[in-house]
């Protein structure tokens, strides 16, 4: 696998590559035509600079407008590496926190990239007014997120994401008003087409009519966002889903570390069958949060059965896990770890809720802390201890206020109150498309970014470090490197849409929906999605092992073979079906479903978010393999996910030594 | 909990909308609203009938997209929450709820409970921006200083999530309140000000020209707004736009 990147010191890549790329000049810019699936932040930010540029864009979203990509749903923040807090933060620093956040399984030299950009990302967001956190003085605030030492997100309440991707929208806007995008929404991309081995258009149905429509550029991007709902129950939104990148692979694209997904510690536990998706609890919380568990298994099963309340515990019978575990970071090790961590006290017996699946986030020592500080700097002399809960709750209200709203309303008990009740859930994946330095995946002209790529974040994402990927990859990384690719389609003119591919690829599309149609129609959609969630859960989540992966391999197949005889889908295709819609997802999820089970038995290691039970230290640790594992796996289509190719991209680390990474 | 839903169907634009009856049971208090939803759609995909369609996509009252008039109430009987946010348990064994979609001139119905809300993209388009280049050399984010409460006034606004229940509140079905929100982020902030004048008027004269009623300062937007955003952003509104015909 060539990852094409280039020569030189590692601080001096990025920019001697700018200076050594072709450009295309502002004439031919407007002969040019590019499609940008997806409008998160990562499309939304890639079209509007695109456009900006001079070439014409066409975007695309399944939502009725770009604003409401999946992006929107970010709380917590962003990073970057500006050091206003003076603590010593520096490109440098994030660049070693990521690749060791990542577990050592991600490309220095894309991730040294994006720590470089960082800082123009939160300079350009100020610049088009997305209204980040200030402090008194006027100047921009920070937090710290997980697996780091120092300040560096930037937020916006706890709706970071929605104002980056207002940000984002606004500049595509701007575009639209100038005629330089067109931008397609409630359409969903099907399938990809290929010219002489090139992405020159796609297939997209039209959501409301049903109508399946031809697309053609010069080059396509897909910043269709992440696969998380494969496991049915996640953070994600209900419509996020694979099947831009899906069909990409069986195109010719590589897909890589599949297996490679994020369970987030912190997420209201599920509260039932009904259930329909699982909401995070920022982890920002725990800046401020503690996590505990009963400390004794009676006072456990007490509180399950609800004769005890946990603020009746005292401190000493309570069992900070993971300041008791890891004293240097505590509450604020990286999500692979805090969440393993919650699942080794609850699968021990400690767990807090009716299902015995959930821990504590306890904020009433924040409290006290905030209070008294408020108290200190109001001149409030001798405060009571109400008057300083007082104070401290404001506090605690003002920075995390829609996420108590959002606990309180969900589960019907006060945050402020008594502790909150989480547990892990699917979250992120840092799997995805193969992507080389210039974000281009090996179908030539196809390009992939934010969290549809697997580039920059390893075996495990830190927070507040997708928000940044998507962002560099679409503002500042994407308008150099296409246009290096482009500068060859100059005379090359319009794309016909009436080329045989594209007549292919349509009775492809066309096919696919009338097989989806003709299932006996025994059971829903949700139905196979559940069990395929349930699958994914119980053998590919928080543990796995050799024997459970196999099972979950044959199971997903059959599962995929009763799904296409026995499906049910009401109504017709020529007109807005959403169950339909569904349908196409699931189809792809049941084959993904099968090549990360494959890829997740591959990889006999532990890192990061791929924990392997055989593979751990006697303290439960991740057993990194680095003589054996360290590379990307890369999967070529080969029809049956049994039959994918694996390719290896072996990783070199010239300016990291790579370490057990340790949190103690 | 056994319910009685009274839900429009609506099979596409073009055909005749009705009432059709649903009873349901086994609804816990634990259920979202949509969840819900969800449970009578998979009774109904069983039985062989067409299930309820209806726009949704975060379920956490972020996206914007959950819409659906319950019981005359944009977003339903509580506040500060969106449809998805809103959990069975507001309701009672035996109640009825209508459950109908937002209605307005400037929302035409695509189908069932969905409804089209392209109108709100163009009144962003006509001027909901800053123009500023992505060249990664605009000046530092910290050389300007915003005032904190700026910022944060900047941010209240801000959070509109574009779900439109405030043009169903009124009704005038005006979008005052959320093209008001739109352009007080802007006016707020010092990086608003070299485009202001335009950005009032463009924004102002699209909104009319989509069909949305006059504001007669009802307050019904801000009682159903399911994030807060307060009436103040009408005045300023109306403030910017007076300042700029006088200037323009
Ligand atoms: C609840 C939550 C909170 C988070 N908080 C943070 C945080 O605080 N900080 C942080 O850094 N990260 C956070 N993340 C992660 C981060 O939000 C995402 O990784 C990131 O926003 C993904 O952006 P994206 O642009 O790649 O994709 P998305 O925003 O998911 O956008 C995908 C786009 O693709 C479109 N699309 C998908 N499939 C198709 C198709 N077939 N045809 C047409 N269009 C299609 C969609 O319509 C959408 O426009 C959070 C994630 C969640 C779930
Ligand atoms: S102002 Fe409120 S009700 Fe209106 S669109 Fe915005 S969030 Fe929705
Ligand atoms: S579904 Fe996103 S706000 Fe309700």
């Amino acid at each position: 696998m060539d990852s094409k990147v280039p020569k030189g010191p590692l601080a001096a890549k990025w920019t001697q590559h700018k200076n050594d790329i072709n450009l295309v000049n502002p004439a031919n810019k407007r002969n040019i035509d590019i499609i940008v699936v997806g409008t998160g932040l990562a499309g939304g930010s890639a079209a509007a600079t695109l456009a900006e540029l001079g070439y014409n864009v066409k975007t695309f979203c399944y939502q009725d407008s770009p604003r409401r990509a999946h992006s929107i749903a970010a709380q917590g923040g962003i990073n970057a590496a500006k050091n206003y807090q003076g603590d010593g933060d520096s490109a440098y620093r994030l660049f070693y926190d990521t690749i060791k956040g990542g577990d050592y399984r991600s490309r220095e030299a894309n991730v040294y990239r994006l720590a470089e950009e960082s800082a123009n990302i939160i300079d350009q967001c100020v610049a088009q007014g997305v209204p980040f956190a200030r402090e008194y003085g006027g100047l921009l605030d920070n937090r710290s997120f997980g697996g780091v030492l120092v300040s560096r997100t930037f937020y916006a309440k706890g709706q970071t994401g929605q104002q980056l991707l207002l940000g984002a929208y606004s500049a595509m806007n701007r575009q639209i008003n100038r005629g330089k995008i067109q931008s397609f929404n409630r359409h969903e991309m099907m399938d990809m087409v290929l010219v002489d081995g090139k992405a020159r258009g796609i297939i997209a149905r039209d959501l409301v009519s049903g109508k399946i429509e031809r697309h053609s550029a010069h080059a396509v991007v897909l910043a269709t966002g992440g696969y998380g709902n494969v496991f049915f129950l996640s953070t994600n939104a209900m419509g996020s889903n694979v099947m831009a990148a899906w069909r990409a692979h069986r195109r010719g694209a590589f897909f890589a570390n599949p297996c490679f997904t994020q369970i987030h510690p912190t997420c209201i536990p599920v509260s039932g069958d009904h259930q329909s998706k699982l909401t995070l609890m920022s982890e920002s919380l725990r800046n401020d949060g503690r996590i505990w568990v009963p400390k004794r298994m009676d006072d456990a099963i007490a509180i399950r059965e609800g004769k005890l309340k946990p603020i009746q515990l005292k401190e000493e019978d309570r069992d900070y896990y993971l300041e008791r575990r890891y004293p240097a970071f505590g509450n604020l090790v990286p999500r692979d770890v805090a969440s393993r961590a919650a699942k080794e006290r609850c699968d021990a017996g400690f767990g807090v809720n009716k299902t015995g699946e959930a821990v504590y986030l306890d904020f009433a020592s924040a409290i006290q802390r905030y209070g008294a500080e408020e108290a200190l700097t109001h001149g409030i002399k001798n405060p009571d201890e109400k008057e300083i809960t007082r104070l401290g709750k404001g506090v605690i209200e003002a920075k995390y206020g829609n996420l108590f709203q959002m606990y309180e309303k969900i589960v019907d008990e006060n945050p402020y109150e008594t502790p909150m009740m989480i547990y892990p859930a699917v979250h992120y994946t840092m799997g995805g498309l193969w992507v080389d330095y210039n974000l281009q995946t090996t179908i030539e002209g196809c390009y992939c970014a934010g969290e549809a790529n697997f580039s920059d974040h390893g075996a495990n994402r830190l927070g507040a470090s997708a928000l940044m990927q998507g962002l560099a990859d679409g503002y500042f990384v994407l308008p150099y490197t296409i246009g290096d690719y482009l500068s060859k389609d100059i005379r090359t003119g319009a794309i016909p849409t009436d080329l045989p591919e594209f007549d292919d690829a349509e009775k492809t599309v066309q096919d696919r929906l009338d097989k989806l149609m003709a299932g006996s129609g025994q059971n829903s959609v949700d139905f196979y999605h559940k069990k395929l969630g349930k699958i994914m859960w119980d053998k590919c989540g928080m543990a796995r092992n050799a024997k459970d992966l196999q099972d979950a391999i044959d199971e997903i197949s059959a599962l995929r073979t009763d799904f296409w005889a026995n499906v049910k889908i009401p109504g017709k295709a020529d007109g807005m079906n959403q169950e339909l819609e569904k349908a196409g997802r699931v189809a792809d999820f049941l084959e993904l479903g099968e090549l990360f089970a494959k890829d997740a038995l591959t990889r006999n290691e532990s890192c990061g978010g791929h924990f392997r039970e055989e593979y751990q230290t006697p303290e439960g640790e991740a057993l990194r393999d680095d003589e054996n594992f360290k590379f990307v796996s890369a999967w070529e289509y080969k029809g049956e996910p049994k039959d994918a190719v694996l390719h290896k991209e072996e990783l070199k680390y010239e300016n990291i030594e790579l370490k057990t990474r340790s949190y103690k | 909990m056994k319910l009685n839903l009274k839900i429009w169907r609506q099979k596409d634009a073009k055909s005749q909308g009705q009432i059709v009856d649903y009873p349901i049971k086994g609804i816990e208090g634990d259920m979202s609203f949509l969840e819900m939803m969800d449970v009578l759609n998979e009774e109904l995909i069983n039985k062989g009938d067409e299930p309820v369609q209806f726009d949704h996509d975060c379920r956490e009252g972020i996206c914007g997209s959950c819409s659906l008039q319950i019981n005359g109430e944009p977003h339903g009987p509580d506040r500060l929450v969106t449809t998805c946010q809103l959990h069975m348990r507001k309701f009672n064994d035996g109640d009825t709820i209508v459950i109908e979609p937002f209605r307005a001139t400037a929302f035409p119905v695509i189908t069932d409970l969905i409804v089209d809300r392209s109108s709100f993209d163009r009144i962003q388009q006509a001027g909901g921006y800053i123009s500023v280049n992505t060249s990664g050399n605009t000046v530092d984010a910290n050389a300007i200083p915003i005032n904190k409460h700026d910022a944060d006034e900047a941010m209240d606004a801000a959070t509109c999530i574009g779900c439109g229940a405030c043009v169903a509140a009124c009704k005038n079905a005006s979008a005052m309140l959320f093209t008001s929100a739109k352009v007080s982020q802007f006016a707020l902030l010092p990086q608003g000000q070299v485009e202001a004048v335009d950005r009032v008027q463009n924004m102002v004269r699209q909104m009319d020209l989509e069909g949305f009623g006059n504001c007669t300062n009802t307050g019904a937007c801000e009682v159903e707004c399911p994030k807060g955003i307060s009436l103040e952003n009408i005045a300023r509104l109306n403030r910017e736009y007076l300042s700029a015909t006088t200037k323009g």
